[in-house]
C-alpha cells in the first residue's frame, strides 16, 4: 500500500503562515505530478475508459479549499480538483485506482476518473451533473445539524457554467433557506468546455448571484495561493463559527483542455496573456523563494518526493487486477431479495 | 371504523416517525399545512422538526434526500403530485439509483408520488410516471392498489435499504376504505390474485385493478370466470405469478392507465411472451391510455384512460381469439 508521505504534513498550528502556505503549496506540487502523470498514461493510451480531465492552473483553488477542511466536514469536488482532494484525505493511490481501472480502487471499475469518493469519510463522489452535489452536500448537513454534531462545514465546488444550471439555483436557495454552514467555491475559469464567459451568463458579476441566495460573497484571485487560502480559510471560518452559508467566486484562466482530448485552441490568446493566465504553480513558488521559506533545491527535493510517490503509485496500480465482468455482481440494489429475478437470472 | 387509502398512508407515516428517529419527511406543504392531500395531517406538530416544507425544488428535495441517507437518515420526500418529480428526475436516477452501486452506502429513500388521473386534472396533475422510474437500475417502484398495501408496503418502502418510488393513486384516496389497517401483509415484490378464475387473466396495477375487478364481476354474471392478478410492485415485476396464472387461463390482458409506448404493460406482455409462449391460446393484449396527454374535460379523460367499460370490450375481444 503507498501513501502519500506528505498527508500528515498538515501543520498543527494552521494560523502560522508559512506552514500552510507551503503544506498547500505541496499539495499543489502533487496534484500536478498527478495530473502530469494522468496526461503522459492518456497520451500512451493506458487509461481505461480514455477520459483525462486535469486541473491545470486551479491547484491553488483547490488546494486551499482542501486544506480549509478537516474531518467531519462534508466534500464533493469537482472536475478539477485533485488537489483539493489530496489536501482533504484522499491518497494518491486511491486517484490513481479510479483513473486507471483497479478493481481496488474505491470505485471498483464501476465509475472512474473524477467520479471517485469516500461517502463515509465526508468526502462525496460527484455525477456529471453540474450543480447536483449542492443539494446533496445540503443534505448531509441538514442530517449533522440533525444529529445535534457542532462546528462541522459542507463545500462542493462548481466552474462559472456550472451556475447556470437550474440544480445550481435550487441547491442554493435551499442552502440558504436552511441557512446551512455551506461553502460554495465557483471558480470562474473562463470557459465551460469551450463555451465563453460571455455566452454562459449576464449578471455583472457572479458575487452578485451571492446576496439573492442569502449567501455572504468573497472574491479571490485563483492564481494567487495566498489569495486563495484567505479568502476560503476565511469563507469556511465563518461557515463553521455560524455565519451562514458563503459563496467563493475564485478567478483564473484554465490552463489546459476541458479534457486531455481537447487541445483548447478556442481559448482567447488575450486571455493566456492577462494576469488570469498566471500559473499559480509559478506564482505560488515565487512566494517561497521570496519570503525564504524555502529554496530552488528543496522545491525540487518536493517535486523530486512527488514525483516517486506518483510514479511508485502507477507501478502498484498497473498490477493490481482490472474488475472482472465474470466475478461482478451485476445488481444495483442492496436489497438481493427484491431484485427481479427475470432481469437478474 | 374505517380507514382510507389516504389515512392509510398518513398513518404509515406517523408510525415510520414513531419507530425510526432516522425518518423525517420533507415536501410543499407537508409541515404544518399537512400536504395538499392531508397526508402528513397533523405530523408535523407530533413529530415537531421531523416534518418540514420545501422550497418549490424538486431537485433539491431529491438531492438533499440522497445526502441525508448517506449520514444515516431515512428521508420520505412527498413530491406534491406524480407530475412533479420529473424536476426531480435527474437526482433520483444519476443520484439516488446509482449510489449504492458506485459505493455501496446504501441509500434509503422513499419518494411518495401521487399519481395517476381525477376528473378534471388535467394534463400536468394526473400522470403515471411508474415506467420512467422502472427503467433506471437501482430503484423499486410500488404500486398499491388496495388500503392495506398502501398501508404495508409505505412501511415497508421506510425500511428498504434502497431507493423507493412509492406510487400513491390519487383516485384512490377518499373512496377506497377498509375496516382496519393490516397487521400482515404480503412482503413486496410479490404480485397477488386479487380474484381467482380460469378463463382469462388481467394483469393490472394500481387503480386499474378496481377496474379489472369491476370487469370480473360483469362477467361472472355471464359465466365467465376472470382472474385479476395485483402486481403490486412494477419493480420488480413478480413474472411467477403471472406466468402461473396464464398457465392457469391461457389469455392473458395487461392493463396500466399509463400512456401506451412502452411501460409496465409492454415489459408484462414480453415477459409472457419469453417465459409461456407455449400456454397461451391467444396473442397477450394490452390496453393503455391514449398516446396522448391527459385531457381536462371530465368526458375526455373518461375515454381517455381505460375503464371498465374498454377492459370488459377488450376482454371480451380476447375471449373471442
Amino acid at each position: 500500500m503507498v501513501t502519500s508521505p506528505i498527508f500528515d504534513l498538515r501543520p498543527s498550528d494552521p494560523t502560522a503562515e508559512r506552514d500552510i502556505f507551503v503544506t498547500t503549496f505541496r499539495w499543489m506540487l502533487l496534484a500536478r505530478t498527478v495530473d502530469e502523470k494522468l496526461a503522459g498514461l492518456y497520451r500512451a493510451g493506458k487509461i481505461p475508459g480514455g477520459g483525462v480531465y486535469l486541473g491545470k492552473g486551479q491547484e491553488a483553488v483547490s488546494a486551499s479549499l482542501g486544506v480549509s477542511l478537516q474531518q467531519g466536514d462534508v466534500y464533493a469536488p469537482l472536475i478539477r480538483d485533485g488537489a483539493g482532494r489530496l489536501a482533504f484525505g484522499e491518497t494518491v493511490i486511491e486517484a490513481l485506482r479510479t483513473c486507471l481501472g483497479s478493481v481496488l480502487g474505491p470505485m471498483r471499475g464501476r465509475d472512474g476518473n473524477v467520479h471517485r469518493g469516500r461517502p463515509k469519510d465526508g468526502y462525496l463522489p460527484m455525477i456529471s451533473h453540474l450543480g447536483a452535489m449542492i443539494s446533496v452536500v445540503n443534505g448531509a448537513l441538514m442530517a449533522k445539524r440533525r444529529r445535534g454534531e457542532q462546528h462541522f462545514v459542507g463545500a462542493t465546488c462548481l466552474g462559472e457554467g456550472g451556475t447556470s444550471t437550474g440544480a445550481f439555483h435550487e441547491g442554493m436557495n435551499q442552502a440558504g433557506v436552511e441557512r446551512l454552514p455551506f461553502v460554495m467555491l465557483v471558480t470562474d475559469n473562463q470557459y465551460a468546455y469551450s463555451t465563453p464567459t460571455s455566452r454562459q451568463f449576464a449578471c455583472k458579476s457572479l458575487e452578485s448571484r451571492a446576496a439573492a441566495y442569502g449567501f455572504q460573497a468573497h472574491s479571490i484571485d485563483g492564481t494567487n495561493l495566498a489569495d486563495c487560502l484567505r479568502g476560503l480559510g476565511s469563507a469556511v471560518t465563518q461557515a463553521r463559527n455560524g455565519g451562514g452559508p458563503q459563496l467563493v467566486i475564485a478567478r483564473l484562466l484554465r490552463l489546459c483542455g476541458h479534457g486531455e482530448h481537447d487541445d483548447a485552441s478556442y481559448v482567447d490568446d488575450r486571455l493566456k496573456n492577462s494576469p488570469l493566465g498566471r500559473d499559480c504553480m509559478v506564482v505560488a513558488e515565487q512566494r517561497v523563494i521570496a519570503e525564504g521559506w524555502a529554496d530552488k533545491q528543496e522545491i525540487q527535493s518536493w517535486r523530486a518526493q512527488a514525483s516517486s510517490e506518483v510514479e511508485a503509485a502507477v507501478v502498484q496500480v498497473q498490477t493490481e487486477a482490472s474488475p472482472d465482468p465474470y466475478t461482478e455482481r451485476w445488481s444495483a440494489l442492496k436489497s438481493t431479495h427484491l431484485l427481479d429475478g427475470f432481469l437478474n437470472a | 371504523m374505517s380507514v382510507t387509502y389516504l389515512e392509510a398512508i398518513r398513518e404509515a407515516q406517523a408510525r415510520a416517525l414513531a419507530d425510526d428517529p432516522r425518518v423525517y419527511i420533507y415536501g410543499q406543504d407537508v409541515g404544518s399545512f399537512g400536504g395538499a392531500f392531508k397526508a402528513t395531517k397533523g405530523l408535523a406538530q407530533q413529530f415537531p422538526g421531523r416534518v418540514f416544507d420545501a422550497p418549490i425544488s424538486e431537485d433539491a428535495m431529491v438531492g438533499s434526500a440522497v445526502g441525508a441517507a448517506i449520514e444515516g437518515m431515512r428521508p420520505i420526500i412527498e413530491m406534491q403530485f406524480a407530475d412533479f418529480s420529473t424536476p426531480g428526475f435527474n437526482q433520483i436516477i444519476n443520484q439516488a439509483a446509482t449510489l449504492y452501486w458506485r459505493t455501496q452506502i446504501p441509500c434509503p429513500i422513499t419518494i411518495r408520488l401521487p399519481s395517476g388521473g381525477t376528473s378534471g386534472s388535467g394534463p400536468f396533475h394526473s400522470q403515471s410516471m411508474e415506467a420512467l422510474f422502472a427503467h433506471y437500475p437501482g430503484l423499486i417502484v410500488m404500486t398499491p392498489a388496495t388500503v392495506e398495501d398502501a398501508y404495508s408496503m409505505l412501511l415497508e418502502a421506510v425500511a428498504i435499504d434502497d431507493p423507493v418510488i412509492f406510487c400513491e393513486h390519487k383516485f384512490l384516496y377518499y373512496h377506497l376504505k377498509a375496516d382496519k389497517l393490516p397487521t400482515e401483509s404480503i412482503p413486496a415484490g410479490k404480485a397477488r390474485v386479487a380474484r381467482p378464475g380460469r378463463d382469462l387473466t388481467i394483469v393490472a396495477y394500481s387503480a386499474m385493478v378496481h377496474e379489472a375487478l369491476a370487469v370480473a364481476e360483469e362477467l361472472a354474471l355471464e359465466g365467465t370466470e376472470i382472474e385479476v392478478v395485483d402486481l403490486r410492485t412494477i419493480k420488480p415485476i413478480d413474472t411467477d405469478t403471472i406466468v402461473a396464472s396464464v398457465a392457469r387461463t391461457g389469455r392473458v390482458l395487461v392493463v396500466g392507465e399509463a400512456f401506451p409506448w412502452g411501460g409496465v404493460t409492454a415489459e408484462v406482455v414480453a415477459r409472457v411472451a419469453t417465459e409461456a409462449f407455449g400456454l397461451l391460446d391467444a396473442p397477450p393484449q394490452r390496453l393503455n391510455a391514449k398516446d396522448t396527454p391527459i385531457p381536462y374535460h371530465p368526458d375526455l379523460w373518461a375515454v381517455h384512460r381505460p375503464t371498465a367499460r374498454s377492459i370488459s370490450a377488450a376482454v371480451r375481444n380476447l375471449l373471442q381469439m
